[in-house]
């Protein structure tokens, strides 16, 4: 915080009544952050400690057992479907993103800002909406089925809609641009002579991805992992709407608890669960990159 | 090992609608630093980017070391660049930056870290071997990125204005060093600058460049006291440009008028009566003289006030504005016991220079 005052208040300097400018609009964002962010996770937090009742919903009974029944078998393997599913959500973002983001970074700038365009064209229709137009394209008599029985590719009609790969591909549509984005802001600050200089060595195209380019964009490549598999963890009516009954996650199961089981606790503990969990993905992330930044510091003394 | 180390045979390059590079021939020696030197956009880097194969030429061939590598990629070409932004890998040390080149051609490991602990003495950059290129001065990573290059033994070394990001003293010292290593290694450079001094004091040859051909190809000496026209002239060095036309001309001798005064000069270059011509004269060669040094005013003397004067320590500059209000510049050099060079602003001095010093160019 003092970094971004400093700098603000720099930026500012020559204006006048700075120092009030400042504190309203730090007081201004810190009401709404803690408003809107930090009362709400609070009120799960307590939420996730008191017992469920039929009739008022919660009672202010302290209990550490929503907590206890977490390590039920049938909740861990939900846990462990949810950790697979936002794990191979994650990776085919990063095959199918990565090549992409370094095609539109390498691109000429003109053609750059269409592709970029295209990217981001999703984000004006709801997902909510995109994800119907899916099971539109897959569902047994859907466009896809229609045009593959058409050309004579198949004689029977897939079925992929209701399925774990529907559910995959519904994720993998929906994330692909947050692991896009912060991938080409990456790659597009590369400085193109350090592929040049990768050749000029002997290094072959291979070597120079692996050795050069990859190292370099790692910062790209963990923000859009975060940001692909964090919500992965929790998306709900992809896998509600895609995958049927069948296919039970985590967020379908705090959306069970809220809504349809009507044990608000439990959800709230399910919820704290994850919180906890991203909350430590995060923190490894930014220790890991403040440990780096420590050791060059200390290098350079 | 060929003599001829590098040969570019008809090469030209255009890019879009923009034509680089016209169709040049050029013949490197082995071992011989040579310098294209030229303004920004006349093509010297994407001759030094042709040879290196990070550019394909549209036409002509491209010969190293005896072989056609006009279609080889540059990984097999067996050349290094040095870049102008040094491309130092940012996530590697020093030690792996040097390393890099010979990793990718499979050397034995306790052979690299021989080589590279050779070059990193030769660099003077042992102790800082384990540090990233942004703990380190600029000095430095110029250094680590001519190591890295060097470190392969290429046939060839080529450098992009490797030196233009340094401050002026070790810019100057970095002059010395290269031109020492050059000598040390044997490799043959070819060095690409807009920096003219720098051509001049570092470069076996030079080949001065402009809008996309080569003008002259020289030793420094020829290009700057034996210009092959008024674009090498004016580019080397500062000149003074006198457009005239030749009044007579034969086999020997050419008579021209430089400021209403008939000259009569050796006829170098075959120049014919009625030719439009430039005499060019350095500002070192001119003689100033003032009134009281001057007994009789001789022929060749053209007359001008003194406008400005300007103090460089071991030299003075003038600018004197000739009678036809043609502005030419002087440079004198302090002599032990010359005490005369005190002149006054809007002083009436005399200026010549000895015949034969001029470089009469067609234009």
């Amino acid at each position: 915080m003092g970094e971004l005052d400093s700098g603000v208040g720099g930026y500012f300097a020559g204006m006048k009544n700075n120092s009030s400018f400042k504190k309203i609009c730090v007081t201004v964002v810190w009401s709404w952050l803690f408003i809107f962010a930090m009362v709400p996770v609070l009120l799960t937090l307590i939420t996730s400690f008191l017992t469920a009742d039929s009739s008022s919903l919660v009672v202010f009974k302290p209990t550490l057992q929503n907590y206890t029944q977490l390590f039920n078998s049938a909740y861990l393997k939900i846990l462990l479907q949810s950790l697979y599913l936002a794990t191979s959500c994650t990776l085919l973002c990063l095959i199918i993103g990565y090549p992409f983001a370094f095609t539109i970074a390498r691109s000429k700038s003109r053609h750059r800002a269409l592709l970029l365009l295209l990217v981001m064209i999703p984000f004006w229709t709801s997902s909510l909406i995109r994800t119907y137009a899916i099971m539109a394209l897959i569902k047994a008599k859907g466009i896809l089925n229609t045009v593959l029985l058409a050309i004579g590719l198949i004689h029977h009609p897939l079925s992929i809609l209701y399925s774990y790969s529907a559910v995959l591909l519904g994720c993998v549509y929906d994330l692909l641009p947050f692991m896009i984005l912060p991938l080409y802001g990456n790659i597009e600050k590369l400085n193109p002579d350090l592929l040049e200089a990768a050749q000029d060595l002997g290094a072959g195209k291979i070597r120079t991805m692996v050795k050069v380019v990859f190292p370099l964009t790692m910062p790209g490549i963990i923000a859009g992992t975060l940001l692909v598999f964090l919500p992965a963890m929790t998306m709900f009516y992809i896998p509600v709407l895609l995958g049927g009954a069948k296919n039970l996650l985590l967020g379908n199961l705090i959306e069970n608890q809220f809504l349809s089981a009507n044990n608000w606790p439990m959800g709230a503990a399910i919820s704290m669960l994850i919180t906890v969990f991203m909350g430590a993905m995060i923190l490894l992330y930014w220790r890991n990159a403040q440990s780096k930044d420590k050791q060059n510091l200390q290098e350079l003394v | 090992m060929y003599t001829n180390i590098v040969e570019l045979k008809g090469v030209s390059k255009c890019f879009g609608d923009y034509k680089a590079l016209e169709t040049i021939d050029l013949t490197i020696q082995n071992g011989e630093f040579i310098t294209l030197l030229g303004p920004s956009g006349c093509g010297k880097t994407t001759i030094l980017r042709l040879i290196s194969g990070l550019e394909k030429p549209d036409t002509g061939h491209i010969f190293i070391n005896g072989q056609d590598v006009t279609d080889w990629p540059p990984e097999h070409r067996h050349l290094n660049m040095v870049f102008q932004s040094y491309a130092l890998f940012p996530h590697m040390t020093v030690f792996e930056n040097i390393a890099f080149g010979l990793r990718c051609r499979k050397i034995a490991k306790n052979e690299i870290v021989e080589r590279v602990e050779e070059i990193l003495r030769i660099v003077k950059l042992t102790k800082l071997a384990q540090r990233k290129p942004d703990q380190l001065s600029g000095g430095q990573q110029q250094r680590v990125a001519i190591a890295r290059a060097v470190v392969n033994r290429p046939l060839v070394l080529l450098l992009d204005e490797p030196l233009s990001a340094l401050d002026y003293n070790l810019r100057k010292d970095m002059q010395v060093e290269l031109k020492q290593l050059q000598r040390k290694l044997g490799v043959t450079f070819v060095f690409v600058t807009h920096d003219q001094e720098e051509a001049l004091s570092m470069s076996d040859r030079v080949a001065v460049m402009n809008e996309g051909h080569i003008e002259q190809l020289g030793t420094p000496r020829d290009v700057y006291e034996e210009p092959a026209n008024l674009y090498v002239a004016e580019f080397i060095g500062e000149t003074n440009v006198f457009e005239t036309k030749v009044i007579r001309s034969d086999k020997q001798t050419v008579e021209v008028k430089v400021e209403d005064k008939r000259f009569t000069f050796k006829n170098k270059r075959g120049l014919k009566t009625r030719q439009e011509v430039c005499v060019t004269v350095r500002p070192e060669d001119l003689a100033v003289w003032r009134q009281e040094e001057v007994g009789e005013v001789s022929d060749d003397m053209l007359p001008g006030k003194v406008e400005q004067v300007i103090y460089k320590g071991s030299i003075v500059e003038l600018v004197v504005r000739l009678e036809s209000n043609k502005r030419i510049y002087a440079t004198e050099f302090f002599n032990e016991d010359d005490e005369k060079l005190d002149y006054q602003i809007g002083e009436r001095v005399w200026v010549n220079w000895i015949p034969g010093w001029e470089v009469i160019l067609p234009v």
